[in-house]
Formats: C-alpha cells, sequence, structure tokens
C-alpha cells in the first residue's frame, strides 16, 4: 500500500494507457459476445404474443371473483365500497355546485380568484380562458372537467400536504415515503387504471382516484422540499424562546413554506390536469371523452377542440395558483373586495343570461382545421411520409427485429451487463430482475415492440434536448427565445402533444415518437441548462484566463462538471417518453398502451391489460434504475469506499 | 460560587456514533483528527468549565470551527451536551424537563444570532412579540412592550416593516430587540455582528455596551474577533480546539497569556490601550524624584501620556493609597513602541524599565 505508488510512479504513461485499454477492452468483449450468441441462438426461446396465454386466463378468473364478491367480501363492503362511494359523493357535489353558479358566476369566481392571487391581469386571463371555453362550445364538459380535476386536487392536497409535511421533518418517514414517490411517478399513467377500475368499478369515482395517483407525487415532494428548506437558524431563533414543536410549525415553518407548498398546488393541478383524457377511458365524464373518441376516428379537428378546452383549464388554473405563490404586497382589503365584487357580478348576471353558455355565441372550428389537416396530408406528404418511412425502415424495424427475435435470456443478460457498467451490480440485477418477470407475464413481444420505441424516442428527445440546452447556456438570445417556449411548453397537458403529431403524421409509432420528442424535449433542455449554468462563474473565469476557446470551455470544463444535471436529465428523458409513448397507443403505437385500453374496454381481455399495466411499471423501473444509478456511481464518495 | 449567573463544568459536546461513550475513556485524550479517524465523532467542547457572574460580560472568543457556537448552544440545550453540568442561576439545565426548559428559554435566558433568524412573513413588531407571542402574552400588551423595546434599540417608526426592507445593522436590532422583549436575565449573543459591515458593527458594539449600561443583564457574547472581545468583555475565554485555554481579563490576557497560542492572538494589540501602568511600574529607584504626577494602577498607559508629557519627573503609581511603583518617560514610550509590533517578545515586557535603566 505504502510502496505501490512509488513503484508504479516511473511508467506512468504506459499505465495509463494500458489502463485505457482494459476499461475498452471489456465492453467491446461484451458486444462481440453478444453477437455471435445472437448469431447462434437467433430465433430460439423468443416468446412470441399469445393473446390467450394461460396467465391472462387466470387474471380473468381473478377479475370474476372480485365481481361476484364486490357486494359481500368485507374489505369491499365496509371499505373499498366506501371509499368509492365518498369520492363519487365528493365529485357530484362539485359538479353541482360549478354547475349551479351557471356560466356567469363561474366566469366571476374565476376573475375574483385571479384578482385575488395576481390582480387583473390574472382575473382578465381567468375571463378570457372561460369565455374561450364557452365559445368553442364546450361549457357542459368542461364544468364535468374541472370538477374532477377539483375533486381529485383537493383529495390529493388534504392527504398530500400533511404526509409532505410528515416527510420533510422526519428522516424515518422519509426513507419510506421516498421510494414510494419514486415508484409512483415512473409508472406510465396507464398501468394503474386495470387494478383501479377493478377495485372501484368504472365512473367518476376511479377517475378521481387515477388521477390523484399521479396527482399526488408533486403535493408531497414540494411540500416535504418547502418545509426542508426552512432556514435552520429560523428554526433555531423560534426554540431559543421557548417555542412548542407545534409553535415552531405554525408560527414559523407552514407560513415561511406557504409560497413554494403553493407552487407545490399548481403541479399537482397541472398533473391532475394531464389525466383528463386518460381517465376518460374509465369512463370519466367530460372533455376527455370527445378527445379519445376523435383520436380513434383520426379526426384531428374534433380532438383538437376539446384538447384546447383542457390547455384552456390549464392555463388558468396555472396562472392563479402561480401568482398566488408569489407574494404580494398591497392592501389586502383591495384584493378581497375584488373577490366578493367579481363573484356578486357573477352570480347576479346569471338569472338575466341564463345558466346555459349561449348557443348563438358559440363558433364552429373543427371543419376549417380538418381542412388545413387534410392540406397538410395532401401537400407534406414527400416530407412527412420519408421522415416516417427513414425512421421506420431505418431504426424501428431493425432495431424491433433484433429485439424480438433475440432469445429472451441473451436481453437480459445483455441488459444485466449494460446496467451494471453503468450503475453498478445492484441496479443490473433489478434491471435484469423486471426483464425477467415481464417474460413471466407473457407479454414479453409487446414489451419489446414498447422498449424499441422508447429507445428511439429517448436517443432523439436526449440528442435534441442536449442539443438545445448546450445552444441556450452559451448564447443569451438563444436562451431569451428558447426560456418562454419551454416554459408554455411545461404547461401543456402531456396529451396535448399527440394532436398536433397526429396532424402531421397520421397514425403510428412514429406520431408517438413525435409526440414524446415534444413531450420530453423542453424538460431535458432546462435540465441541461441549468445545469451548465450552475458551474461557479469564477471557475468559468478562470478557465478562460488560462486561455480555453468556448469549445474547450465546454468539453473540458461546463460539461464534466455538469454530470450529474446531464445524467438527470437523461433519466427524466427517458422516463417520460416511456409515458408518452404508452399514450402513444391512443394513436395507434400499439404494444402495451393498446393492450391496456383494450383490457379496460373489453371483457375478456382484462387479464391481458392488466398484466400489461404490470409490464409498463417493470419497464419503467428497469429503464430508471439503468440510468438512475449512473449519477452515483462517479461520486467521490462511493468510489472510495468501493 | 452559588452567586455565578452561569455555571459551567466539565462540559463535553461531541458529535457522531455512541459520542457518551467517548468522555472518560482514553480516546477522549486523542486530538480532534484522531478521534474522528478511530471512533467517527467530532469533539467541539471538550471539558470546558467557567463561571460568568451576575451583570458581568463574559465573551468567549475563538476562531471558527474553535467550538464556541456549539458551547453557547449547550447552555439552554439547543444543542444537547454529551456530558458535564450546566447551571444558569443555580438550576440545573441538564436536569430541566423539556416543559422546564421551554420555560427557561421564555423567561430567563435569551438569544441573538448571526443570521439574525428574523421571520420573513413578519413585521418588525411581531418579529419582536414572536417571544412573547409563544408565551400566550396578549396581543396589546405584547404589542406595546415590543413597542417600547424598539424604540430602546432605536427603531421607532419601523414596527410595520418587514425584515428584508432593513439594513443588516437594522436587522441585528430587531434581533436584538427580539431577545430583550422577553426581559431575559440572561443574553447569549452568537457571533452577532459578524455578517455586518465594520462601521454597522462599531455602532452595534456601541449599542450593547449601551444597553448593558442601561439594563445590566447578565451577557454571554460569542466573538471570532479580537478587538471585539478585548472592547466588550469584563473577562474573555479563549476557545481553541473545543477547549478553553485561558480565561481573564482583557489585560491578562495582553499582558500574561497563557500559551503561544493565546500570544500569538494578542501580537498584534496594541497594549499600550489595554495594560494599564500596574504593568509597567517599577520599584523607584536612588535618584527617582518622588515628587512627580500621581495616577492609580489600572489606569491604561495610553491615558497616562498627557501626564508625562506634563512633568518631567517620573509617574507615582498607587493602588489604594499606597505607592507601587514609579514610570518615568522612557517606561511609557518602551511600552507604546511595544504595542505598535516593533518587539514580538511578550516576555521582553517586563525586563524592560530594567534595561532602558
Amino acid at each position: 500500500m505504502v510502496t505501490a505508488p512509488a513503484e508504479m510512479a516511473p511508467p506512468v504513461s504506459v499505465g495509463a494507457r494500458a489502463q485505457r485499454l482494459i476499461r475498452w477492452i471489456a465492453p467491446a468483449a461484451g458486444v462481440v459476445l453478444f453477437v455471435a450468441l445472437y448469431l447462434v441462438f437467433k430465433g430460439t426461446d423468443v416468446l412470441p404474443h399469445d393473446d390467450d396465454a394461460a396467465f391472462f386466463r387466470g387474471l380473468n378468473d381473478a377479475r370474476d371473483w372480485v365481481d361476484e364478491n364486490r357486494n359481500n367480501n368485507p374489505v369491499f363492503l365496509f371499505f373499498l365500497n366506501y371509499i368509492r362511494l365518498f369520492v363519487a359523493d365528493l365529485f357530484t357535489v362539485f359538479q353541482s355546485a360549478l354547475a349551479g353558479l351557471g356560466w356567469p358566476g363561474l366566469i366571476g369566481v374565476a376573475a375574483g380568484l385571479g384578482w385575488l392571487a395576481g390582480g387583473w391581469r390574472i382575473a382578465a386571463v381567468s375571463v378570457a380562458g372561460f369565455a374561450g371555453i364557452g365559445v368553442l362550445g364546450l361549457w357542459d364538459a368542461s364544468v364535468d372537467t374541472l370538477a374532477l380535476t377539483l375533486s381529485a386536487v383537493l383529495l390529493s392536497l388534504v392527504v398530500g400536504i400533511p404526509i409532505g409535511v410528515l416527510t420533510g421533518r422526519s428522516p424515518s418517514v422519509r426513507r419510506i415515503v421516498t421510494p414510494v414517490l419514486d415508484v409512483m411517478q415512473i409508472m406510465p399513467t396507464f398501468s394503474y387504471l386495470s387494478p383501479i377500475v377493478l377495485l372501484f368499478l368504472i365512473g367518476p369515482a376511479s377517475a378521481t382516484l387515477a388521477t390523484m395517483i399521479y396527482a399526488i407525487p408533486p403535493a408531497i415532494r414540494i411540500t416535504a422540499l418547502a418545509i426542508e428548506r426552512v432556514p435552520p437558524t429560523v428554526v433555531e431563533a423560534s426554540e431559543s424562546l421557548g417555542a412548542t414543536r407545534w409553535q415552531t410549525m405554525r408560527k414559523v415553518r407552514l407560513p415561511m413554506a406557504l409560497n413554494t407548498i403553493a407552487l407545490g398546488v399548481n403541479q399537482t393541478i397541472a398533473a391532475a390536469l394531464s389525466m383528463v383524457p386518460l381517465v376518460a377511458l374509465i369512463a370519466a365524464p367530460g372533455l376527455g371523452v370527445d378527445l379519445i373518441r376523435a383520436l380513434a376516428q383520426v379526426n384531428v379537428g374534433a380532438a383538437l377542440v376539446p384538447g384546447i378546452g383542457i390547455v384552456l383549464i390549464a392555463i388558468v388554473l396555472d396562472r392563479i395558483t402561480r401568482s398566488a405563490a408569489v407574494a404580494r404586497a398591497g392592501s389586502r382589503v383591495w384584493r378581497w373586495a375584488g373577490l366578493v365584487v367579481a363573484v356578486v357580478a357573477g352570480l347576479a348576471l346569471t338569472p338575466v343570461l341564463s345558466a346555459e353558455f349561449p348557443e348563438q355565441w358559440e363558433i364552429q372550428i373543427v371543419r376549417p382545421i380538418n381542412d388545413v389537416v387534410s392540406w397538410i396530408e395532401g401537400n407534406w406528404y414527400v416530407f412527412t411520409g420519408f421522415l416516417n418511412d427513414t425512421v421506420a425502415y431505418g431504426l424501428l424495424n431493425p432495431l424491433q427485429n433484433l429485439l424480438t427475435s433475440a432469445p429472451w435470456w441473451l436481453i437480459t443478460l445483455a441488459v444485466l451487463a449494460f446496467a451494471w457498467r453503468i450503475s453498478g451490480l445492484r441496479a443490473g440485477l433489478i434491471a435484469a430482475g423486471c426483464l425477467a418477470a415481464i417474460a413471466a407475464l407473457s407479454l414479453w413481444e409487446h414489451s419489446m415492440e414498447t422498449l424499441t420505441i422508447v429507445l428511439v424516442a429517448a436517443v432523439i428527445t436526449i440528442a435534441a434536448g442536449a442539443a438545445l440546452g448546450i445552444g441556450a447556456a452559451r448564447s443569451r438570445w438563444f436562451a431569451a427565445v428558447l426560456r418562454p417556449v419551454l416554459d408554455a411548453a411545461q404547461t401543456m397537458p402531456s396529451f396535448s402533444y399527440l394532436l398536433p403529431a397526429v396532424a402531421l403524421f397520421g397514425n403510428g409509432r412514429f406520431t408517438a415518437i413525435i409526440a414524446s420528442v415534444i413531450y420530453a424535449v423542453p424538460v431535458v433542455a432546462r435540465l441541461v441548462e441549468d445545469g451548465l449554468r450552475a458551474v461557479p462563474g469564477t471557475v468559468l473565469e478562470a478557465a478562460r484566463s488560462a486561455g480555453s476557446t468556448d469549445r474547450q470551455l465546454l468539453w473540458k470544463v461546463q460539461l464534466p462538471m455538469a454530470r450529474s444535471s446531464l445524467l438527470l436529465a437523461a433519466n427524466q428523458g427517458i422516463v417520460m417518453t416511456l409515458a408518452m409513448v404508452v399514450i402513444g397507443a391512443l394513436v395507434g403505437a400499439g404494444a402495451l398502451g393498446y393492450d391496456v385500453v383494450a383490457g379496460i374496454s373489453q371483457q375478456e381481455d382484462y387479464g391481458k391489460g392488466l398484466a400489461a399495466g404490470v409490464a409498463l411499471v417493470l419497464l419503467g423501473i428497469m429503464l430508471d434504475r439503468i440510468t438512475q444509478g449512473a449519477s452515483g456511481r462517479l461520486n467521490p464518495e462511493k468510489k472510495r469506499i468501493a | 460560587m452559588g452567586t455565578a449567573a452561569i455555571e459551567v463544568r466539565g462540559l463535553w459536546k461531541i458529535f457522531g456514533p455512541k459520542a457518551d461513550r467517548i468522555i472518560g475513556s482514553p480516546d477522549a485524550e486523542l486530538d480532534s483528527a484522531a478521534l474522528r479517524a478511530k471512533t467517527g465523532c467530532t469533539a467541539a467542547v471538550r471539558d470546558v468549565s467557567f463561571d460568568v457572574r451576575p451583570g458581568e460580560v463574559f465573551v468567549v472568543m475563538g476562531l471558527s470551527g474553535s467550538g464556541k457556537s456549539t458551547l453557547v448552544r449547550c447552555l439552554t440545550r439547543l444543542i444537547e451536551p454529551t456530558g458535564g453540568d450546566v447551571a444558569i442561576g443555580g438550576e440545573d439545565v441538564r436536569a430541566m424537563s423539556a416543559a422546564q426548559l421551554r420555560e427557561l428559554r421564555r423567561h430567563r435566558v435569551s438569544m441573538v444570532f448571526q443570521h439574525f433568524g428574523l421571520l420573513p412573513h413578519r413585521r418588525v413588531l411581531d418579529n419582536v412579540a414572536y417571544g412573547l407571542e409563544i408565551q400566550g402574552v396578549a396581543k396589546a400588551v405584547r404589542h406595546e412592550k415590543a413597542r417600547s423595546i424598539l424604540s430602546l434599540v432605536g427603531l421607532e417608526g419601523h414596527e410595520n416593516s418587514f425584515p428584508d426592507q432593513l439594513s443588516g445593522g437594522m436587522q441585528q436590532r430587531v434581533g436584538l430587540a427580539r431577545a430583550l422583549a422577553v426581559d431575559p436575565e440572561v443574553l447569549l449573543f452568537d457571533e452577532p455582528f459578524s455578517a455586518l459591515d465594520p462601521l454597522i458593527r462599531r455602532d452595534m458594539q456601541a449599542e450593547v455596551i449601551r444597553l448593558h449600561r442601561e439594563v445590566g443583564k447578565t451577557m454571554v457574547f460569542i466573538t471570532h474577533d479580537l478587538s471585539e472581545a478585548l472592547k466588550l468583555g469584563e473577562r474573555i475565554a479563549i476557545m481553541r480546539n473545543g477547549s478553553i485555554v485561558q480565561v481573564g481579563t482583557p489585560e491578562e490576557l495582553v499582558g500574561a497569556p497563557a500559551d503561544d497560542y493565546v500570544a500569538d492572538f494578542v501580537r498584534d494589540v496594541p497594549k499600550s490601550h489595554v495594560l494599564s501602568l500596574r504593568w509597567i511600574s517599577r520599584q523607584p529607584e536612588e535618584d527617582d524624584p518622588l515628587d512627580g504626577p500621581e495616577l492609580p494602577a489600572d489606569t491604561v498607559i495610553h491615558d497616562a501620556i498627557p501626564a508625562a508629557m506634563a512633568s518631567a519627573r517620573p509617574i507615582r503609581v498607587v493602588s489604594d493609597g499606597e505607592l507601587v511603583g514609579v514610570v518615568d518617560r522612557v517606561d511609557l514610550l518602551g511600552a507604546v513602541r511595544l504595542g505598535e509590533g516593533a518587539d514580538d517578545d511578550h516576555a521582553a515586557l517586563a525586563g524592560l524599565p530594567a534595561e532602558e535603566a
């Protein structure tokens, strides 16, 4: 130990070169071995898809048992059924209250809340947004969507904020909550529709609960973060004056965390709204119903209108909650007075103007949109068709062919080796375990098809996101242009990216890829840019004063120092891509996503749909583990222990 | 001993796993690096003992990492000590229940923090009233009290501002007012002025001296700034690596440092501003005329210069009416020269008059 460095010291360059060589020999040998094994075993152990697998039939039987015992098994009778009834009632209360306000009343309330949160600008945005919904002929469906969203958000906050506070205060709670939230956020939204329907039947109750599962993680995480971030000096000052724990919580921690928690509310609402079209699959009323039906018919115009409606609701709720999160100076009385005036004015107008939104004010835009879409289809076909075919024949088909024709154990071994190298043995074992479980679910082939689309989309996403992020970090004006676009993109509900993709490329896998790229690129670009910008100015100055060129600065200083942000960006890009590719089943991307949809709509496919949901979770965990460990591996602390 | 405001005996704070087993074991003798390597623990406070007299300003001085901030937090168990005893007003703090401890913090000891620790969402008035609020004092009463304290620290007119609208110095006045509002027996200051500009710092130090004169509280003042310590402290404890190296008056520290570490610390202090005539007076020699001006022995050297200028005869240094020695111009000049750092060897101080003679 003591003499070793002295002995190794002279032949440093030879040693380093040999070491570098050794580092590349192992992966190269791995690739060669993989190719050799593939060529030898190609076509064996391929697990082709079987719609009628014994495993699916078993799940169907389980479903039948639940259906028969729903009203006499005590778990259902005294627990699950009550949850269902309570949530359904909550939805009904919201629905009748919002409908009872009438359209002028609801617009008045929105304007008042906008005024209260952010003054006349936000009030104007609220009025314009909700009036726009009426003009598009979406009023009744929007009220349902709003009622569902609000009940899901209310439940998420009532449950999520206390859990978040506990998580922020107690390390042992955090150790339990964090991995649960991690899995919840990796789970593609489709995967929990089937189990929820099994427990709570189809309808608004299930829809609210499904929305809640997706919307509660940000409420918990951001509350926990807000509580944690309260400066310890202030807490200490409070304790030094003899405050009890509860006094410090109520008078110091919660008030100081309030603005950040409001941001959590904002994120919770955004998440809830992106579930709107998906819960339409389990018979939730609202804007999603028309959207899903139109997507299935590839009627872009008919899908775009409710899509715009959801985006308008999203914008109004986002602006209101976001300005509420910014502390505002000014007279409190004045703000509350504005709220009262707006609400009263709205309610007073309701009997005058009728509760129904007047039909003569509505405009029809479905036909003009469809005209534009068919013009695009007719005239841009050369371009869109070329892109579509290039990706399909050049990337998707060969990769899918490889994944489905190789023996399942070879793919699993390859994933084990790859994950081991990138993220360590533990991640490798988890990833390989996920794949083995997928094989056991009888969904190997469909999973490989989904994986193919995800991989292609992820590569495009990461490349585009990194390019945009680096560009924004290096050029001030590029960042100034890009930032508002990315901000806007992040407010939009996820499925809204499907619509332009469908308009350009029709139905199919490539549409799902385009949609997921548009969905995930803003986040990747943002993380890359933030990571690069977080490199301390003093370090950059030092590198520049040593005579680095811009390119050297980027490759030798900024990118290495932003390593953990870049890896996080890759991880997020892949997880988001998976989520979107699954939703792409709605526009013909097929595979696992389609199995889930079929499982909900057709009795005999239930088992397959449920299994597909599980397979999606397993795919998500696998992709997350492979990429997530990467940031930990170069952690110097860990390295030393290893 | 029973009359002390604060008594600290054998106080230890060790951070890390199984910290309580280290005290009394041979490991306790290890230096910090060796201790951390062997046990994974960090000893922030090591076997510290001292007394603070009622009404005294007691300064704890040390560099960052010396354990002084941990020490002051152990006094009211904001950080739980690992071992040893703390008594405030004769009551054993370590034996107190959670409720008793809260009562102690609410009514008897309050603290001023380096980074102020103000509540950003509350007005200045409500920040100052916070301590009374958590005691359950009615709003009108606590606001009245807070107003009077705010005028005591010179912040009248800022009741309705929010902390972020005030300068750093004013924010710390709010912190000071908050601590004073509960009318405690003891005030603890944890480096309260080190985040402030030098000029503001000087104002605030003057403010603390003034408040001490007016309200006469016992104060424990933590600082890393020697000049601040010398200015405020009636007695100063110097900390290093968790232990107290020396406790004494400013004069004792400067005139007779306990070891090289303290000596190094006080080297650049202008000694003529700290030491009194007692430290440089010598026995009169036969040819010394004894009809020169008379000055008390605790006169600071610097203040003796006018007398020496006025008369060529040696100054007669007296204490309680008795002559303790004489100081002539040469002695004074030698001491002033020392104060400017011309001579590093503090030991020379004692021998200086003889040499010059």
